[in-house]
């Protein structure tokens, strides 16, 4: 599209040019403006962040503090734990949710209803989602536990997983269910042996983009699972999370601690940017 | 179709949960297994306000609606008012919202109208992108580069020379509400972007047409055609943007200098509601502290989830019933 100005009055077609030339470079100069300080972001996590990468840093548990040296090994593991825990806990829910919402509630009260408490859920501010489960779990328990922890991600999980599903399931063409009726599969069997599978690629793709998200929260683990210093995998105990261990050393004292932050950021974002790039990747060569 | 040759087997597997049970019964059973994980969304959101109401009720008692505007935050003696931070969650999140509007919807109208295909397609990509990266990212950024920069060379920039500005008082720390404001605005912008540029994109070529062929110049058409074609999708995605802001606990919590006192300045440390919640969480002084900040949680659910409701509404009513498309 170029300026089609077609000029009359000299004057007036002169300031009518300056205008769209003014309103072009300010959004050009937005357009900068979005790109520079996203980028200013990536570039100091990988300025920052690759001279503090070593192998210590996966093979070895944070020290007694102030004592540089040691790694982020716990706090890997337990990301690592609570993604896990948490996709136990909110998947089954969250596809069985989705089969509601696609296959049995596509239209009426009650689809409309969950449709709406979902994005309720998924509005949710993620501190908010850290104190309810403190009061309903670590509160009723009596400790901070990893599996509190898993419970709070499973909740941010949820509605995203839920929604994908549904999205996913809904794309699976109504012949592909007929077919299977005809063949006389009863309704349950079509939607577990046929839409589901052949809705499989598109919902395992919205799960690894939820997880990449639930990889880098923090705040619904402050306290919930609360953070270790030491080793651990076990569900009943307290354990760290990478992102956590970044929030404590940010505001920590020591430069091996911001240095040991920047290093961690760096493995987050590229856990983050590989699963989504990944994904998108694989998704678009199978469109083509 | 390779997908559809696994139904057989994955029926043989199945057979062995239900197998027992009749036909007809094992379809009623089905059913009601996924309207029973479905409802788990409603008791979730019933246990959500519950919980928080019921733990938050002693403060809910003792200070009533007050707590709202009451600017006293005094653990110790149990004296406390949510004021100073229901004041930082507006200030910090209403600029954050105006500066990334107005540059996001710049970006969004830059990237439809005026950059070429090849420059596009990447750089939208890209924004998509980071808005996934974690929120205690850029807290460690903003700590270590943007605190820094503003301490040294922002903020005695703004003072020397525009010192007479009401707000813009010194001395400029490296934390404080300009830090929040920054982050947090570069935090929402890839969340305006890309719902505003989809938003921008869906105003139908024809409208373009037509004003340009009435001798409009770009710039015309985008003032006169497009913005007012899109203005309520765009309104609900800086409200979309706004909900993230208000929410946003880490990031914040790194870069605000945390001070529970109404600000005065836009380079005085302060605190928002959910920043406090987190730094004064885990160590509270007593019953009526914990409440108290149980009680600001459920004032923050009830802000999000009013902010929410008003952005998907208007989302909603442009595209048609369907939802954005960016994956919060």
């Amino acid at each position: 599209m170029t300026t089609t100005a077609a000029p009359l009055l000299t004057m007036q077609s002169t300031r009518r040019r300056a205008a769209d030339r003014l309103t072009t470079a300010a959004l050009v100069a937005a357009g900068v403006g979005v790109i520079v300080p996203l980028l200013a972001i990536l570039l100091f996590v990988f300025l920052n962040g690759i001279p503090a990468l070593n192998m210590a840093l996966f093979t070895e548990n944070p020290g007694p503090t102030g004592v540089a040296g040691g790694g982020v090994k716990n706090s890997i593991v337990g990301s690592a734990v609570l993604i896990g825990l948490a996709l136990a806990i909110g998947l089954p829910f969250a596809i069985a949710t989705g089969i509601f919402l696609s296959e049995y509630a596509r239209q009426g009260r009650l689809g409309f209803t969950i449709r709406f408490l979902l994005d309720v859920l998924a509005g949710v501010p993620s501190i908010t989602i850290g104190v309810f489960v403190y009061t309903a779990v670590v509160l009723q328990v009596g400790h901070f536990s990893a599996f509190a922890g898993g419970i709070a991600l499973a909740l941010i999980l949820l509605p995203v997983v839920a929604r994908v599903t549904e999205e996913m399931l809904l794309l699976v063409p109504q012949s592909t269910r007929e077919a299977a009726y005809a063949l006389g599969v009863p309704k349950w069997r079509t939607v577990t042996g046929v839409v589901l599978p052949a809705a499989a690629s598109g919902i395992a793709t919205g799960v690894i983009l939820a997880a990449a998200r639930i990889a880098g929260e923090a705040a619904p683990l402050l306290f919930t699972a609360l953070g270790n210093n030491f080793f651990s995998t076990a569900v009943t105990r307290p354990i760290d999370a990478l992102p956590l261990r970044i929030f404590t050393y940010a505001t920590g004292p020591f430069p091996y601690q911001h240095d040991q932050a920047w290093a961690g950021s760096l493995v987050l974002v590229a856990l983050v940017l590989v699963l989504s790039i990944g994904v998108r990747a694989l998704l678009a060569r199978r469109r083509m | 179709m390779a997908q559809l040759a696994s139904g057989p087997l994955n029926l043989r597997r199945r057979r062995a949960a239900f197998g027992l049970l009749p036909g007809a019964l094992q379809e009623r059973a089905f059913r009601l297994l996924v309207t029973a994980a479905a409802l788990i969304s409603l008791l979730l959101v019933v246990a959500i306000i519950y919980e928080l109401t019921h733990e938050a009720w002693p403060a809910i008692r003792k200070f009533g609606i007050g707590f709202l505007w009451s600017t006293e935050w005094n653990p110790p003696n149990e004296r406390f008012g949510a004021w100073p931070f229901i004041a930082g969650t507006l200030i910090t999140s209403a600029l954050a919202l105006v500066f990334a509007s107005v540059v996001g919807v710049g970006c969004a109208l830059f990237l439809v109208e005026i950059a070429p295909r090849w420059l596009r397609v990447p750089v939208g990509y890209m924004v998509e992108l980071l808005a996934a990266i974690p929120s205690v990212v850029y807290g460690l950024w903003g700590v270590f580069v943007l605190g820094p920069w503003i301490q040294h060379t922002a903020g005695p920039f703004l003072i020397t020379y525009f010192g007479w500005v009401p707000f813009v008082d010194g001395p400029a720390l490296g934390v404080g509400i300009l830090s929040a404001v920054l982050i947090l605005t570069i935090m929402i912008l890839p969340t305006i972007v890309a719902i505003s540029r989809d938003v921008i994109a869906a105003v139908p070529r024809s409208q373009r047409e037509g004003v340009l062929a009435l001798g409009a110049t770009r710039a015309e058409m985008i003032w006169l055609v497009v913005l007012p074609y899109a203005r309520s999708g765009i309104l609900g995605a800086a409200i979309l943007g706004l909900a993230r802001a208000v929410g946003e606990t880490l990031a914040v919590a790194l870069v605000i200098g945390n001070s529970p006192r109404v600000p005065d300045s836009i380079f005085a440390p302060a605190y928002t509601m959910a920043s406090v919640i987190a730094n004064q969480f885990r160590e509270v002084e007593n019953d009526m502290h914990l409440a108290a900040l149980i009680y600001i949680a459920l004032l923050l659910l009830v802000i999000t989830l009013v902010i929410n409701a008003l952005a998907r509404l208007l989302v909603w009513r442009v595209t048609g019933g369907q939802r954005p498309t960016v994956l919060e």
